[in-house]
Protein backbone atom coordinates (compact mmCIF):
# COMPACT_ATOMS: atom_id res chain seq x y z
CA UNK A 1 0.00 0.00 0.00
CA UNK A 2 1.40 3.40 -0.96
CA UNK A 3 1.72 5.93 1.90
CA UNK A 4 -0.67 8.34 0.16
CA UNK A 5 -3.81 7.66 -1.86
CA UNK A 6 -2.89 6.99 -5.48
CA UNK A 7 -4.85 5.44 -8.33
CA UNK A 8 -4.77 1.64 -7.96
CA UNK A 9 -4.08 0.91 -11.59
CA UNK A 10 -0.92 3.07 -11.71
CA UNK A 11 2.01 1.42 -9.86
CA UNK A 12 5.43 3.01 -9.36
CA UNK A 13 6.10 6.47 -10.68
CA UNK A 14 3.02 6.87 -12.89
CA UNK A 15 0.58 7.15 -9.96
CA UNK A 16 2.76 9.87 -8.42
CA UNK A 17 3.04 11.85 -11.64
CA UNK A 18 -0.74 11.72 -11.99
CA UNK A 19 -1.22 12.69 -8.31
CA UNK A 20 0.78 15.89 -8.79
CA UNK A 21 0.61 16.98 -12.42
CA UNK A 22 2.06 20.45 -11.83
CA UNK A 23 5.33 19.09 -10.53
CA UNK A 24 5.21 16.15 -12.97
CA UNK A 25 5.41 18.45 -16.01
CA UNK A 26 8.99 19.77 -15.50
CA UNK A 27 10.16 16.33 -14.29
CA UNK A 28 8.74 14.69 -17.41
CA UNK A 29 10.12 17.42 -19.71
CA UNK A 30 13.58 17.16 -18.16
CA UNK A 31 13.59 13.38 -18.54
CA UNK A 32 12.36 13.55 -22.13
CA UNK A 33 15.20 15.91 -23.05
CA UNK A 34 17.90 14.01 -21.15
CA UNK A 35 16.95 10.49 -22.22
CA UNK A 36 15.34 11.08 -25.62
CA UNK A 37 16.66 14.43 -26.82
CA UNK A 38 19.41 14.80 -29.40
CA UNK A 39 22.65 13.49 -27.87
CA UNK A 40 25.95 11.85 -28.78
CA UNK A 41 25.04 9.18 -26.23
CA UNK A 42 22.60 6.60 -27.59
CA UNK A 43 19.17 6.23 -25.97
CA UNK A 44 20.20 2.73 -24.87
CA UNK A 45 23.35 4.10 -23.20
CA UNK A 46 21.34 6.76 -21.38
CA UNK A 47 18.88 4.10 -20.18
CA UNK A 48 21.85 2.10 -18.88
CA UNK A 49 22.91 5.10 -16.76
CA UNK A 50 19.36 5.27 -15.35
CA UNK A 51 19.40 1.51 -14.72
CA UNK A 52 22.72 1.43 -12.89
CA UNK A 53 21.81 4.33 -10.59
CA UNK A 54 18.37 2.88 -9.81
CA UNK A 55 19.99 -0.48 -9.09
CA UNK A 56 22.47 1.13 -6.66
CA UNK A 57 19.57 2.95 -4.99
CA UNK A 58 17.76 -0.39 -4.59
CA UNK A 59 14.67 0.92 -6.36
CA UNK A 60 13.02 -2.22 -7.76
CA UNK A 61 10.42 -0.40 -9.87
CA UNK A 62 12.84 1.98 -11.61
CA UNK A 63 15.54 -0.68 -12.06
CA UNK A 64 13.15 -3.12 -13.70
CA UNK A 65 11.48 -0.46 -15.86
CA UNK A 66 14.72 1.06 -17.18
CA UNK A 67 16.34 -2.34 -17.64
CA UNK A 68 13.36 -3.25 -19.83
CA UNK A 69 13.67 0.02 -21.77
CA UNK A 70 17.45 -0.43 -22.24
CA UNK A 71 16.94 -4.02 -23.40
CA UNK A 72 14.23 -3.04 -25.88
CA UNK A 73 16.44 -0.30 -27.34
CA UNK A 74 19.52 -2.55 -27.51
CA UNK A 75 17.67 -5.59 -28.79
CA UNK A 76 19.34 -7.79 -26.15
CA UNK A 77 19.38 -8.15 -22.38
CA UNK A 78 22.99 -9.13 -21.72
CA UNK A 79 24.48 -5.63 -21.49
CA UNK A 80 22.06 -4.27 -18.88
CA UNK A 81 22.59 -7.38 -16.76
CA UNK A 82 26.37 -7.13 -16.99
CA UNK A 83 26.62 -3.41 -16.14
CA UNK A 84 24.58 -4.06 -13.00
CA UNK A 85 27.00 -6.84 -12.02
CA UNK A 86 30.33 -5.17 -12.83
CA UNK A 87 30.88 -2.05 -14.91
CA UNK A 88 34.53 -2.84 -15.65
CA UNK A 89 33.87 -6.25 -17.20
CA UNK A 90 30.61 -5.31 -18.94
CA UNK A 91 30.48 -5.33 -22.78
CA UNK A 92 30.41 -1.53 -23.18
CA UNK A 93 32.95 0.97 -24.55
CA UNK A 94 35.72 2.41 -22.37
CA UNK A 95 33.93 5.76 -22.56
CA UNK A 96 30.69 4.24 -21.27
CA UNK A 97 32.57 2.49 -18.45
CA UNK A 98 34.05 5.81 -17.39
CA UNK A 99 30.67 7.55 -17.60
CA UNK A 100 28.96 4.77 -15.64
CA UNK A 101 31.58 5.15 -12.89
CA UNK A 102 30.79 8.88 -12.76
CA UNK A 103 27.09 8.01 -12.56
CA UNK A 104 27.51 5.59 -9.65
CA UNK A 105 29.70 8.10 -7.83
CA UNK A 106 27.04 10.79 -8.34
CA UNK A 107 24.47 8.39 -6.92
CA UNK A 108 26.51 8.04 -3.73
CA UNK A 109 26.92 11.80 -3.37
CA UNK A 110 28.03 14.77 -5.47
CA UNK A 111 31.39 15.01 -3.74
CA UNK A 112 32.14 11.35 -4.57
CA UNK A 113 32.85 12.31 -8.18
CA UNK A 114 36.65 12.60 -8.48
CA UNK A 115 39.03 14.41 -10.83
CA UNK A 116 40.40 10.97 -11.69
CA UNK A 117 37.01 9.73 -12.84
CA UNK A 118 36.50 12.87 -14.94
CA UNK A 119 39.99 12.50 -16.47
CA UNK A 120 39.32 8.85 -17.32
CA UNK A 121 36.14 9.87 -19.13
CA UNK A 122 37.98 12.59 -21.05
CA UNK A 123 40.79 10.24 -22.04
CA UNK A 124 38.17 7.83 -23.35
CA UNK A 125 36.78 10.67 -25.49
CA UNK A 126 33.88 11.99 -23.40
CA UNK A 127 32.86 15.60 -24.03
CA UNK A 128 31.77 18.21 -21.47
CA UNK A 129 28.16 17.76 -22.53
CA UNK A 130 28.38 13.98 -22.13
CA UNK A 131 29.88 14.35 -18.65
CA UNK A 132 27.26 16.96 -17.75
CA UNK A 133 24.37 14.84 -18.98
CA UNK A 134 25.69 11.73 -17.23
CA UNK A 135 25.84 13.54 -13.89
CA UNK A 136 22.40 15.06 -14.38
CA UNK A 137 20.78 11.77 -15.45
CA UNK A 138 22.31 10.08 -12.39
CA UNK A 139 21.11 12.92 -10.13
CA UNK A 140 17.64 12.83 -11.69
CA UNK A 141 17.32 9.14 -10.94
CA UNK A 142 18.27 9.85 -7.33
CA UNK A 143 15.12 11.99 -7.37
CA UNK A 144 12.96 9.35 -9.05
CA UNK A 145 14.17 6.46 -6.89
CA UNK A 146 13.54 8.38 -3.67
CA UNK A 147 10.17 9.65 -4.87
CA UNK A 148 8.99 6.16 -5.84
CA UNK A 149 10.23 4.36 -2.71
CA UNK A 150 9.86 7.24 -0.25
CA UNK A 151 6.09 7.21 -0.80
CA UNK A 152 5.94 3.41 -0.71
CA UNK A 153 4.42 3.02 -4.18
CA UNK A 154 3.36 -0.46 -5.20
CA UNK A 155 5.02 -2.71 -7.74
CA UNK A 156 3.02 -3.93 -10.73
CA UNK A 157 1.04 -7.09 -9.93
CA UNK A 158 2.14 -8.65 -13.22
CA UNK A 159 5.69 -8.59 -14.65
CA UNK A 160 4.19 -7.99 -18.12
CA UNK A 161 3.40 -4.45 -16.97
CA UNK A 162 7.09 -3.59 -17.43
CA UNK A 163 7.02 -4.69 -21.08
CA UNK A 164 4.08 -2.39 -21.78
CA UNK A 165 5.86 0.39 -19.91
CA UNK A 166 9.15 -0.15 -21.77
CA UNK A 167 7.28 -0.07 -25.06
CA UNK A 168 5.75 3.27 -24.04
CA UNK A 169 9.11 4.69 -22.93
CA UNK A 170 10.73 3.68 -26.22
CA UNK A 171 7.93 4.49 -28.65
CA UNK A 172 6.27 7.46 -26.93
CA UNK A 173 8.84 8.75 -24.45
CA UNK A 174 8.53 10.38 -21.06
CA UNK A 175 5.90 13.04 -21.65
CA UNK A 176 2.37 12.47 -20.38
CA UNK A 177 0.15 10.46 -22.70
CA UNK A 178 -2.30 12.93 -24.28
CA UNK A 179 -5.21 10.63 -23.43
CA UNK A 180 -4.04 9.97 -19.85
CA UNK A 181 -3.83 6.49 -18.32
CA UNK A 182 -7.44 5.38 -17.86
CA UNK A 183 -6.99 2.71 -20.53
CA UNK A 184 -4.71 0.84 -18.09
CA UNK A 185 -7.65 0.24 -15.74
CA UNK A 186 -8.65 -3.40 -15.62
CA UNK B 1 37.49 24.64 -10.89
CA UNK B 2 34.35 22.97 -12.09
CA UNK B 3 34.73 19.60 -13.87
CA UNK B 4 33.32 21.07 -17.09
CA UNK B 5 33.73 24.38 -18.90
CA UNK B 6 31.04 26.51 -17.23
CA UNK B 7 31.11 30.35 -17.07
CA UNK B 8 33.81 31.38 -14.62
CA UNK B 9 32.94 33.07 -11.33
CA UNK B 10 29.24 32.17 -11.55
CA UNK B 11 28.23 30.22 -8.46
CA UNK B 12 26.56 26.81 -8.11
CA UNK B 13 23.62 25.79 -10.19
CA UNK B 14 23.53 29.12 -12.05
CA UNK B 15 26.77 28.24 -13.82
CA UNK B 16 25.41 24.81 -14.76
CA UNK B 17 22.13 26.05 -16.20
CA UNK B 18 24.01 28.71 -18.17
CA UNK B 19 26.17 25.91 -19.58
CA UNK B 20 23.12 23.84 -20.51
CA UNK B 21 19.93 25.96 -20.61
CA UNK B 22 18.06 23.13 -22.38
CA UNK B 23 18.02 21.20 -19.10
CA UNK B 24 18.27 24.29 -16.93
CA UNK B 25 14.87 25.62 -17.93
CA UNK B 26 13.17 22.44 -16.68
CA UNK B 27 15.21 22.43 -13.46
CA UNK B 28 14.18 26.01 -12.70
CA UNK B 29 10.56 25.27 -13.63
CA UNK B 30 10.65 22.37 -11.16
CA UNK B 31 12.15 24.52 -8.38
CA UNK B 32 9.53 27.20 -9.00
CA UNK B 33 6.63 24.73 -8.93
CA UNK B 34 7.93 22.81 -5.89
CA UNK B 35 8.93 25.79 -3.76
CA UNK B 36 6.60 28.56 -4.99
CA UNK B 37 3.67 26.69 -6.56
CA UNK B 38 0.46 25.75 -4.81
CA UNK B 39 1.04 23.70 -1.66
CA UNK B 40 -0.44 23.40 1.85
CA UNK B 41 3.13 24.00 3.10
CA UNK B 42 4.30 27.62 3.31
CA UNK B 43 7.09 28.78 1.02
CA UNK B 44 9.30 29.28 4.09
CA UNK B 45 8.66 25.72 5.31
CA UNK B 46 9.44 24.32 1.87
CA UNK B 47 12.73 26.26 1.67
CA UNK B 48 13.55 24.92 5.12
CA UNK B 49 13.04 21.32 3.95
CA UNK B 50 15.34 22.09 1.00
CA UNK B 51 18.03 23.53 3.29
CA UNK B 52 17.73 20.62 5.75
CA UNK B 53 18.19 18.00 3.02
CA UNK B 54 21.04 19.96 1.40
CA UNK B 55 22.83 20.11 4.72
CA UNK B 56 22.46 16.35 5.15
CA UNK B 57 23.87 15.91 1.63
CA UNK B 58 26.80 18.13 2.60
CA UNK B 59 26.02 20.54 -0.25
CA UNK B 60 27.21 23.89 1.10
CA UNK B 61 25.96 25.94 -1.84
CA UNK B 62 22.37 24.64 -1.75
CA UNK B 63 22.24 24.59 2.04
CA UNK B 64 23.45 28.19 2.37
CA UNK B 65 21.31 29.61 -0.42
CA UNK B 66 18.07 27.87 0.59
CA UNK B 67 18.67 28.65 4.26
CA UNK B 68 19.04 32.30 3.23
CA UNK B 69 15.81 32.15 1.22
CA UNK B 70 14.03 30.53 4.18
CA UNK B 71 15.29 33.23 6.60
CA UNK B 72 14.01 35.87 4.23
CA UNK B 73 10.57 34.23 4.01
CA UNK B 74 10.24 33.58 7.76
CA UNK B 75 10.95 37.27 8.46
CA UNK B 76 10.97 37.85 12.22
CA UNK B 77 10.98 34.11 12.85
CA UNK B 78 14.20 33.61 10.86
CA UNK B 79 15.87 32.02 13.90
CA UNK B 80 13.91 28.84 13.16
CA UNK B 81 16.21 28.11 10.25
CA UNK B 82 19.40 27.76 12.25
CA UNK B 83 17.58 25.88 15.00
CA UNK B 84 16.39 23.29 12.48
CA UNK B 85 19.78 23.01 10.80
CA UNK B 86 21.29 22.36 14.20
CA UNK B 87 18.70 19.93 15.62
CA UNK B 88 15.23 19.35 14.22
CA UNK B 89 13.80 17.83 17.39
CA UNK B 90 14.85 20.78 19.57
CA UNK B 91 13.80 23.46 17.10
CA UNK B 92 10.94 25.86 17.70
CA UNK B 93 8.71 24.46 14.93
CA UNK B 94 5.38 22.61 15.06
CA UNK B 95 5.27 18.88 15.79
CA UNK B 96 3.91 18.39 12.27
CA UNK B 97 6.88 20.19 10.77
CA UNK B 98 9.26 18.08 12.89
CA UNK B 99 7.60 14.91 11.60
CA UNK B 100 7.85 16.15 7.99
CA UNK B 101 11.50 17.14 8.41
CA UNK B 102 12.11 13.68 9.86
CA UNK B 103 10.59 12.12 6.72
CA UNK B 104 12.74 14.42 4.54
CA UNK B 105 15.81 13.20 6.44
CA UNK B 106 14.86 9.59 5.73
CA UNK B 107 14.36 10.35 2.03
CA UNK B 108 17.84 11.86 1.98
CA UNK B 109 19.32 8.52 3.09
CA UNK B 110 17.31 6.44 0.60
CA UNK B 111 13.67 6.07 -0.45
CA UNK B 112 13.36 2.71 1.28
CA UNK B 113 14.33 4.26 4.61
CA UNK B 114 10.92 5.94 4.90
CA UNK B 115 8.96 3.52 7.09
CA UNK B 116 5.22 3.33 7.87
CA UNK B 117 5.92 4.62 11.40
CA UNK B 118 7.55 7.76 9.99
CA UNK B 119 4.39 8.44 7.98
CA UNK B 120 2.14 7.58 10.99
CA UNK B 121 3.95 10.15 13.10
CA UNK B 122 3.25 12.86 10.51
CA UNK B 123 -0.39 11.77 10.19
CA UNK B 124 -0.88 11.91 13.95
CA UNK B 125 0.26 15.53 13.81
CA UNK B 126 -2.31 16.21 11.12
CA UNK B 127 -0.22 15.99 7.94
CA UNK B 128 -2.26 15.48 4.76
CA UNK B 129 -1.44 13.36 1.71
CA UNK B 130 -0.41 16.48 -0.16
CA UNK B 131 1.89 17.66 2.65
CA UNK B 132 3.56 14.26 2.84
CA UNK B 133 3.85 14.12 -0.94
CA UNK B 134 5.35 17.59 -1.23
CA UNK B 135 7.82 16.88 1.57
CA UNK B 136 9.05 13.66 -0.06
CA UNK B 137 9.30 15.24 -3.50
CA UNK B 138 11.16 18.32 -2.24
CA UNK B 139 13.59 16.06 -0.38
CA UNK B 140 14.04 13.83 -3.44
CA UNK B 141 14.49 16.84 -5.72
CA UNK B 142 17.23 18.23 -3.50
CA UNK B 143 18.99 14.86 -3.62
CA UNK B 144 19.12 15.63 -7.35
CA UNK B 145 20.05 19.33 -7.15
CA UNK B 146 22.77 18.69 -4.53
CA UNK B 147 24.37 15.93 -6.62
CA UNK B 148 24.21 18.05 -9.75
CA UNK B 149 25.88 21.03 -8.08
CA UNK B 150 28.64 19.06 -6.32
CA UNK B 151 28.98 16.24 -8.88
CA UNK B 152 30.21 18.79 -11.42
CA UNK B 153 32.21 20.68 -8.77
CA UNK B 154 30.53 24.01 -9.51
CA UNK B 155 31.90 27.13 -7.79
CA UNK B 156 30.84 27.40 -4.13
CA UNK B 157 31.27 30.89 -2.62
CA UNK B 158 31.96 31.13 1.11
CA UNK B 159 30.95 34.77 1.80
CA UNK B 160 27.74 34.75 3.93
CA UNK B 161 26.76 38.21 2.60
CA UNK B 162 26.63 36.80 -0.92
CA UNK B 163 24.18 34.09 0.17
CA UNK B 164 22.06 36.68 1.96
CA UNK B 165 21.67 38.57 -1.32
CA UNK B 166 20.96 35.32 -3.16
CA UNK B 167 18.27 34.45 -0.61
CA UNK B 168 16.49 37.77 -1.24
CA UNK B 169 16.30 37.04 -4.97
CA UNK B 170 15.27 33.43 -4.44
CA UNK B 171 12.46 34.49 -2.10
CA UNK B 172 10.86 36.18 -5.12
CA UNK B 173 11.01 33.07 -7.27
CA UNK B 174 13.16 30.97 -9.57
CA UNK B 175 13.89 32.44 -12.97
CA UNK B 176 16.38 30.94 -15.37
CA UNK B 177 19.47 33.15 -15.54
CA UNK B 178 20.13 34.35 -19.05
CA UNK B 179 23.47 33.86 -20.74
CA UNK B 180 24.14 37.59 -20.97
CA UNK B 181 24.49 37.42 -17.15
CA UNK B 182 21.96 40.17 -16.53
CA UNK B 183 19.27 37.66 -15.47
Amino acid sequence: MPYITLQDHLPGITGLLEFSKNTAKPIRDLTQFLLRGSSTLSEADRELIATVVSHDNECAFCTTAHTAAADLLAGESNTSQKVKENIDTAPVSEKMKALLHIATATGKGGKQVTEGQINNAREAGATDIEIHDTVLIAALFCLYNRYVDGLGTSLPSEPAYYNVLADRLVNHGYTRLPQGYDHLKK
Amino acid sequence: MAHINVPEGVPGIRSLVMFRPETGKHLYALAQELLRGESPLSEADRELIAAHVSKRNDCFFCMSSHAAAARCLYGEEEGIVDEVLQDVEQANVSEKMKALLHIAGKVQILGKEVKPEDIDRARQEGASDKEIHDTVLIAAAFCMFNRYVDGLASFTPTDPELYKEMGKHMAKGYNLPSNDRTG
